[in-house]
């Protein structure tokens, strides 16, 4: 299995050069929204291992929020984020990009302090390098090669089965699935379909992974005497805290809101990017790192592939620390429009949407962090939708396949590589079709 | 929780005025606000107030926000309404996750599109015979100094079809008129009751939550208005008021049939068939699932026969296509997967680990995402034997104006027309968007979004390929229904 990892750059913008960087960015696209993924700055497209990325300006307008707490905002740089998802090492793919693209990434970074004509593009990367504190893979070990096999293995199969629906159509299930493995072998070896085999599992992962999958419960387990101890303590802050803590819900500017939705819609996956500024106090900041911590947990070792939880419409997502403990970043790519996206969080996510999202600034008022909160769908609306930042460039490997369109043609393909299969699993495979 | 006061709704949100045949929708706009707001204060709007015997005539008044504007409402109390209504419908981003393009596009409407959107939309409604004087009495001396009409929609009376043929309008949700329901945090089955502030503003929604609405000051203009429920110092502009949504829809009723016709080989039962798994219904109205026995919260009694069914029956829609038009948009389904389930089992769902069928629970609950419909169809019957003769030239064009009430536009009527009836990935199909409503454009990536699948039992699924258009999107906006009160705030001078 070839695992996904991430990348991510921030670097503070030169102010003056601000507007430079949004043209450069803009050159990117043919319309809002719309990347051309040739570009000459950065031919996405030629990256065969990579399966989203995107550039934000992370132009938060929220700052001021905190003087809610009697809190004067600080003036944070303006940062220009560079992220994006790929199979195999992140290291080894940043080098193949400054290979093919440095020069454009050169130009892009080159709006951003500290990066001079001479500067190594790779060590200044690293050097700029911001890692997630949680990390969501819709499903661990596809690859981006995997998933074009497999769209292509789908469009062959239902072109054939359109073709000769008339012979096909009265055959039983298990009749079917021979029929058409047999199909699939030979066009496998006419070489009109290619379908890999997986990857060998690095072993370097697989030991960080294992040691990641015992480490965390372990900790908890060695620290759990101690936790026991505080918890009260962490309960009655967290409760005093939930009461007192005021909600910034206010309408989101019309503008913006129409602004952001000239990038939305034009595929049937989107990007979605959303900044704040955490809570004060330790309390806020101990309750986010361990909850997102335990969300990481659970997603790498633990859901089933193409869920989180309940919901099956997001592809890649991730929580990130934005410049030290104060700011958060959130990024995910998801199917469908951002209402559906955010009605499929409140109704079947809406504890873990409130666990990670409540220590943030003026999100709807939580009860026992899981509680609440987002149930007020209009304010958490409002709210989330004042905190989204534009991507001013996004790029998916695979437009037009939804995170369920990959999920029916693994499923497929699966159901091809069984030589012995039940009337049911038969009948199963055959609904896919 | 106070008792509603009917004589402050308007009548439209209550009844669908049945009994009153003829319709005409008036679109305006206003030229002069002084004289709109004394024809406004004098108009005899029809309210929600039971009447016995039934009045024979009906009137009721819808705004846009260009049209607020224009009446003088005051910035800062637009911008207390939604995004979507001040955005409006023609607006690009908007038509493009609506489906409104290519032929649907906002710059082929012949009414509502960006800029000359309508202020008013004025609804008349009359027992047959009664429509044209009615009109006619309206059209006063006050009209004709207010308004330029921009077109006058009128409507025909098919007895309870829609122009394809199908009877229409069989399943309305219940409305929650007392307020009784208990809203529970998730709702294990599917129920037909929907919570009042689901339709009306000003009143607990699905959520138990209220919708965002402009909440005035009170002062010596407001005295009239109620307060509001859920902050009692502010005066509630939009209590007992709903949002309206319009769409001139044009069926081509002619197409419809002649691909069903000649998908079916020529045999018109079999085109019958196939037109009932698009719809979802046959064209009596009768589903194609089975009727349950346990009934089904807010079922109205005459029509159980075509109401009390869910999907459960149907997992992989052998019966009644995931794609099928009712089915999309209504899936009956509830905030869970299966029913009757303990905690435990809940937990185990929440966290993903529940049913693994590929079609299982990717689909959202359906009872956020309620609408009420008010539309009426327009043009003469064309049964589908006529249809399939040569047109007469320059016939008139068929179609729905359809009108649905909501208290959030983007979370039912938004929601609807684009995560379900344009979606070309609903419930896990691909390549197709509604039967009866898409718009068959291509997207990137997804070349063809014009097939329809009807899954086998156990077989291979028929896939029809290639559907054309049936429907043209011809105009479109959306309106704010407002209270009696709110009117006479609106039109004090």
């Amino acid at each position: 299995m070839t695992p996904q990892s991430t990348f991510m750059v921030l670097a503070p913008i030169i102010l003056e050069r601000e507007t430079e960087l949004r043209q450069l960015l803009d050159s990117m696209n043919r319309g809002p929204g719309q990347v051309d993924p040739n570009n000459s700055l950065l031919p996405f497209a030629e990256f065969e291992t990579l399966h989203f990325a995107r550039f934000v300006i992370l132009d938060d307008k929220t700052t001021e929020d905190i003087r809610v707490y009697g809190l004067t905002p600080r003036t944070y740089p303006l940062y220009l984020a560079f992220l994006g998802d790929v199979d195999g090492d992140a290291n080894a793919f940043l080098g193949k990009l400054i290979k093919r693209a440095g020069k454009g990434l050169g130009k892009i970074f080159s709006c951003c302090q500290g990066f001079a004509p001479d500067t190594d593009l790779f060590d200044w990367m690293k050097q700029h390098d911001a890692p997630a504190i949680a990390v969501y893979v819709n499903w661990r070990g596809r690859t981006v090669r995997q998933i074009r096999e497999e769209a292509a293995l789908y469009d062959a199969l239902e072109n054939y089965v359109d073709r000769n629906h008339g012979t096909l159509h009265g055959l039983r299930p298990r009749e079917l699935h021979e029929k058409l493995r047999t199909l699939v072998k030979a066009e496998q070896s006419a070489g009109r379909l290619t379908l890999s085999k997986e990857g060998p599992t690095p072993i370097g992962w697989q030991i960080k992974n294992l040691l990641h999958m015992i480490g965390f419960p372990m900790l908890g387990l060695l620290l759990s005497p101690l936790l026991l101890v505080a918890a009260p303590f962490y309960i009655f802050a967290l409760r005093r805290l939930e009461k007192s803590d005021p909600a910034v819900c206010p309408t989101a500017d019309q503008k913006h809101s129409e602004n952001l939705s000239s990038f939305e819609d034009h595929d049937v996956t989107n990007q979605f990017s959303a900044m704040g500024s955490l809570k004060p106090g330790l309390v806020r900041l101990l309750t986010t790192s361990v909850v997102l911590k335990t969300v990481n947990y659970g997603a790498r070792h633990i859901t089933r592939p193409g869920r989180l939880g309940r919901i099956r419409s997001i592809h890649f997502a991730r929580w990130v620390f934005v410049a030290g403990r104060e700011r958060m970043i959130f990024c995910s790519n998801y199917d469908g429009s951002v209402e559906s996206y955010m009605d499929d969080f409140i109704n079947k996510t809406g504890f873990g949407l409130n666990a990670s999202f409540s220590n943030g600034i003026g999100y709807p008022r939580t009860n026992w962090l899981v509680r609440d909160g987002c149930i007020d769908e209009r304010k958490y609306k409002e709210y989330l939708r004042r905190h989204t930042l534009p991507s001013q460039v996004w790029y998916k490997a695979y437009p037009g396949l939804s995170a369920v369109d990959l999920e029916r043609n693994t499923r497929i393909r699966q159901g091809l590589g069984m030589s012995s299969i039940t009337d049911e699993q038969a009948r199963d495979w055959v609904a896919l079709l | 929780m106070s008792q509603i006061d009917y004589a402050d709704v308007q009548g439209l949100v209550r009844f669908g005025y049945g009994q009153m045949t003829s319709a005409s929708y008036v679109l305006v706009r206003v030229k002069n606000a002084d004289a709109a707001k004394a024809w406004i204060r004098s108009a005899p709007v029809t309210t929600a107030v039971a009447q016995k015997p039934p009045p024979k005539t009906a009137l009721n008044i819808a705004v846009t926000a260009p049209g607020l504007k224009a009446l003088g409402v005051p910035e800062s109390i637009i911008a207390g309404f939604s995004h979507e209504f001040r955005g409006g419908m023609g607006q690009e981003s908007r038509a493009r996750q609506l489906g409104d393009v290519g032929k649907n596009a906002p710059s082929n409407w012949t009414w509502g599109n960006y800029g000359s959107e309508p202020h008013a939309l004025v609804m008349f409604f009359a027992e047959e015979g009664q429509l044209d004087s009615s009109i006619q009495k309206a059209r006063d001396q006050n009209w004709s100094e207010a308004f330029d009409e921009i077109t006058s929609l009128g409507t025909s009376n098919l007895d309870g079809d829609e122009p394809f043929g199908f009877a229409d309008g069989i399943s309305q949700p219940q409305i929650d008129w007392e307020q009784q329901l208990e809203r529970p945090c998730t709702q294990l089955g599917y129920a037909n009751v929907v919570a009042l502030g689901e339709f009306l503003l000003g009143y607990p929604n699905e959520y138990g939550k209220i919708t965002d609405r402009p909440l005035l000051e009170p002062d010596a203009a407001t005295t009239g208005l109620l307060n509001a429920e859920d902050a009692p110092a502010k005066k509630d502009l939009a209590r007992n008021g709903s949002y309206l949504v319009m769409r001139q829809l044009e069926q081509d009723i002619r197409g419809f049939w002649k691909f069903l016709y000649e998908q079916a080989g020529g045999n018109i039962a079999d085109a019958n068939q196939l037109g009932a798994k698009m719809v979802g219904r046959t064209r009596a109205g009768d589903p194609l699932v089975p009727i349950q026995a346990e009934p089904i919260p807010g079922t109205d009694p005459r029509t159980v026969t075509q109401n009390q069914f869910t999907y459960e029956s149907d997992p992989v829609g052998a019966r009644c296509p995931f794609g099928a038009h009712v089915r999309r948009t209504n899936p009956r389904n509830s905030d869970f997967p299966g029913r009757r389930l303990s905690a435990l089992r809940k937990l185990i769902i929440m966290l993903g680990f529940g049913p693994k069928g590929f079609y299982d629970d990717v689909t959202s609950s359906v009872r956020f995402h309620r609408i009420l419909r008010r539309g009426r169809e327009y043009g003469s019957e064309l049964l589908p034997e006529e249809a399939l003769q040569l047109a007469p030239p320059n016939e008139s064009p068929r179609g729905l104006h359809f009108i649905c009430l909501t208290a959030n536009i983007l979370r039912q009527f938004e929601f609807l027309q684009n995560a379900w009836i344009a979606n070309t990935k609903f419930s896990g199909v691909t390549g197709e968007s509604d039967p009866l409503l898409g718009n068959r454009e291509s997207l990137p990536g997804c070349p063809v979004t014009g097939n329809f699948t009807i899954p086998g039992d156990g077989t291979l699924r028929r896939r029809v390929s290639g559907l054309p258009q049936f429907v043209t999107v011809r105009g479109g906006a959306y309106f704010f229904l407002p209270s009696l009160r709110a009117l006479r705030y609106f039109a004090s001078a």
